[in-house]
């Protein structure tokens, strides 16, 4: 664990360590961004519980996205991650929470059924990483065609490929 | 090693029919409802946004959405260029105001990089964002007031952002796509006159917003087709990541400038404009009064105006003047190294957000410490917004839905990227 983010995660948000003490898997503290990398088995209950603790409730799920760390420098944890930024509206506050999943098995459960934003944050991560969200109610392509092969934003993705796309989408299909 | 042209597909999904989360379609043979394409080239969606919506009479039952026309590769393109050469695309994610896209990614870089821009460069991006702020609320009023058969207004409104826009040419050469802001300052500084030129542009301002206030504000035919219509409250909005003006609209008191102020924003004198209601009708007053917010931003940000240069003074970060490229060895090398390799921030990822025009616009950036962006994802304001849309329209009918799409100022390249 970092041991900067730790104690910021302490002095700001000891109530998410204390619900959640073997989930935590690590804390990062960088230019004033508080990340916490959680186990991503756990992350309907972690989000659930920072949607709804009395101390800073995160309101709003701000973002969602993936991250594809094949080419860094320094070794990660695994080679896609899901980001999510929540923002504290009552308290103005901000907390990333990161979730690393495996290139064999890229899946996490939806957060549909905590915050309606969810949806299509997690079509996009989906369209543009391949990330499967289990349970989501209507995982299809978001931002590229529906007869797009791949997915753009992996880094093993070349950026000047070209695709023929021809049909568009029945609306049985919406 | 991942294939990529055989990817990981999802286990089928059960089709669902209507919105998750909103109410659902009646059970009822097939052909109950009468079902109709919108877009995505349709003069209400002013841009390219394709709506299905199914019809019981005039009422809207079910809605669907399909994004994407506008999908431009802008995340993956970023990877591909330098810092500063992002600039330019992000012009085109809302280009109604691309100067806040500008000073939104570049702040973001500043962060990583640990800077801060100098207190000149600061106030003339606060000005420039606060212009574009007013142009991008007369673009939505007037395009809205067109989509109910209100020309005027438009007309009224599109002087006066003409008006801007000239301001914009004198400043950075370009109307639309400014690229003004450069990562630790700006492409160059005003030039002679810009502010005394600002003034009396920002003077003629409050004429044409008492204009519109005057012919839509107590209208009876604007409040009969806007009032209540497309009504969102505020745990639901909260619950999409609504941000900005629509989310002001439904009582929330939630402004980027007042939260967490960036630029000295906490030393000018402005209120956060809030109405209750969150529909189509309370929108338009937000917009209205930030619009006259903005003014007085603009106004006093025009004052006391810190000299010095809008440029940080580090020559790994921003290009050495020109004097010192040709005269000194130090001055020509750090030119090279910038053009060649480009600006190398530290490794690290960071997200920074600005109130942009149509609410949080958020960079979240990862740098491995290279020239070039690891990676650059844009949180679009209007995304969650327009995802909120199905739920707002149903039960209504579709010359409602037309007035709530205008009000929502959904800007398909910043919706699709």
């Amino acid at each position: 664990m970092h041991e900067t983010g730790t104690k910021q995660l302490e002095s700001k948000f000891p109530e998410l360590l204390e619900a959640f003490p073997s989930d935590i898997l690590d804390a990062e503290d960088f230019r004033g961004d508080l990340t916490v990398v959680v186990r991503p088995e756990r992350i309907q209950d972690i989000v659930r519980f920072l949607k709804t603790n009395k101390s800073v409730p995160f309101e709003v799920l701000m973002d969602l996205f993936g991250m594809d760390y094949l080419k860094t420098k320094t070794e990660m944890p695994e080679r896609f991650c899901v980001v999510y930024n929540f923002h504290s509206v009552s308290k103005a506050r901000r907390l990333r929470v990161k979730a690393y999943v495996p290139e064999a098995k890229p899946e996490i459960d939806t957060l549909c059924s905590v915050y309606k934003a969810a949806n299509w944050f997690e079509r996009e991560t989906w369209d543009m990483y391949g990330i499967v969200f289990r349970e989501h109610p209507h995982l299809i392509r978001i931002l590229t065609h529906h007869e797009f092969q791949g997915h753009p934003l992996r880094k093993d993705y070349p950026a000047d490929r070209y695709q023929r796309l021809k049909t568009s989408l029945p609306s049985s299909e919406l | 090693m991942h294939d990529v042209a055989n990817p990981t597909s999802p286990t089928p999904k059960q089709v669902v029919t209507g919105i998750p989360g909103a109410s659902t379609v009646e059970s009822g043979p097939e052909d109950k409802y009468l079902k109709l394409n919108l877009g995505p080239s349709h003069p209400a969606t002013h841009g390219t946004l394709r709506i299905y919506v199914e019809l019981e009479g005039e009422l809207i039952r079910d809605m669907k959405l399909e994004i994407g026309y506008l999908h431009r590769c802008f995340e993956k393109m970023c990877e591909t260029h330098t810092w500063n050469q992002v600039i330019p695309f992000t012009d085109r994610l809302n280009y109604v105001s691309s100067m806040m896209n500008n000073v939104g990614y570049s702040m973001a870089v500043e962060k990583l990089l640990g800077i801060e821009v100098t207190p000149r460069c600061q106030r003339i991006r606060v000005i420039v964002s606060e212009l574009s702020r007013i142009i991008d609320h007369m673009v939505c009023i007037g395009a809205n007031a067109v989509d109910l058969g209100a020309l005027t207004c438009f007309w009224y409104f599109f002087r006066e952002r003409e008006n801007v826009y000239d301001l914009f040419e004198a400043a950075c050469g370009a109307r639309l796509t400014t690229s003004y802001t450069r990562v630790g300052g700006l492409l160059h500084d005003l030039p002679d006159g810009w502010i005394a030129w600002c003034r009396k542009v920002i003077d003629n301002m409050p004429r044409a917003i008492d204009d519109v206030d005057t012919m839509l504000t107590n209208n009876r035919i604007w409040i009969d087709r806007t009032k209540g219509v497309g009504a969102i409250d505020a745990a639901t909005a909260l619950d999409y990541g609504f941000t900005g003006p629509v989310l002001r609209a439904t009582g929330v008191a939630h402004d980027l400038r007042k939260a967490h102020p960036y630029y000295g924003y906490d030393n000018f004198q402005f209120d956060v404009a809030v109405e209750k209601g969150g529909c189509t009708y309370a929108r338009y007053l937000v917009r209205m009064r930030e619009m006259r917010e903005s003014l007085k931003i603009i106004r006093q940000a025009l004052e006391d105006f810190p000299e010095g240069s809008v440029n940080v003074d580090d020559w790994a970060i921003v290009l050495p003047p020109k004097k010192e490229v040709y005269g000194s060895i130090e001055g020509l090398m750090a030119h090279f190294k910038l053009i060649m390799h480009g600006i190398k921030p530290p490794i690290g990822e960071v997200y920074s957000y600005t109130e942009a025009a149509n609410g949080e616009l958020g960079f979240f950036i990862r740098s491995e410490g290279e020239g070039k962006p690891y990676r650059v994802r844009c949180r679009p304001p209007c995304f969650a917004i327009y995802q909120a849309f199905p739920e707002m329209s149903l039960g209504q009918t579709i010359s409602d839905a037309v007035a709530s799409l205008g009000s929502l100022n959904i800007v398909a390249g910043e919706l699709d990227r």
